[in-house]
């Protein structure tokens, strides 16, 4: 199973969200290919009715600790609740920065 | 508590806002760090920051200071905000800004508090 399929098999577990998009950014950055290192998820759920943003970011990192630690390297979560999403126009994920080469600086 | 862990409790409790981050603001070498001091930048209120590239003992250890797994990392009065996306969504919001001036202005007080 790719890295992609895990996180979203966990998150829809976890999250139940009403839209779930988890993309592959490895490709922006200097890494081999395949690596499924860079990955960007916008998870929209009542989950998060309630929480502080730091809050659902540490939840959402804690359900992914696994590949975290195993070649997960780079996250960017967008954590909304429906109403939130819809507010913002109920698109896709704001688009990732280009990368800069800092994951290769130390060698 | 470990030397390093004291080094950065030091540090995050030394300055109103604190951007752990690869590369500097000047010359960023992450997308992501560079996104989110350029959002502390644009608000006009002073911050300082950590290259943690130039500093391995800080980029081995940061994560578990505030169980916080990837980079950049951004205090504000001592307390972890978040990341990259968090920073961008409250410069969004436009709460950013009233963090940073509240975090100044306290530190700002407290100082002059002790030289008096």
């Amino acid at each position: 199973m790719s890295r992609k399929a895990r996180l979203q098999a966990c998150l829809n577990t976890a999250l139940t969200p009403m839209h779930l998009e988890v993309s592959d950014e490895s490709h922006m950055h200097n890494v081999p290919e395949g690596a499924e290192s860079h990955f960007k998820v916008l998870a929209v759920s009542e989950a998060f009715a309630g929480e502080k943003l730091i809050d659902r970011h540490r939840r959402v990192n804690a359900l992914v600790r696994d590949e975290l630690t195993d070649g997960l390297h780079a996250l960017a979560i967008h954590a909304w609740t429906p109403q939130e999403w819809f507010d913002k126009g109920g698109g896709a994920a704001p688009a990732s920065p280009e990368c800069l080469g800092g994951s290769k600086q130390a060698s | 508590m470990d030397a390093v862990i004291e080094r950065i409790d030091q540090q995050v409790n030394g300055h109103p806002v604190v951007i752990y981050m690869k590369g500097t603001p000047q010359m960023p070498q992450c997308g992501f760090s560079m996104r989110a001091a350029q959002a502390l930048g644009d608000t006009g209120v002073a911050f300082a920051y950590v290259n943690v590239l130039q500093d391995p003992e800080i980029f081995e250890n940061l994560p578990r200071y505030a169980d916080w797994p990837t980079f950049p990392q951004i205090y504000i009065d001592g307390e972890l905000v978040g990341g990259c996306d968090i920073t961008l969504e409250l410069a969004a919001s436009g709460e950013l800004k009233p963090m940073m001036e509240s975090a100044a202005a306290k530190q700002e007080s407290a100082s002059s508090q002790g030289a008096a």
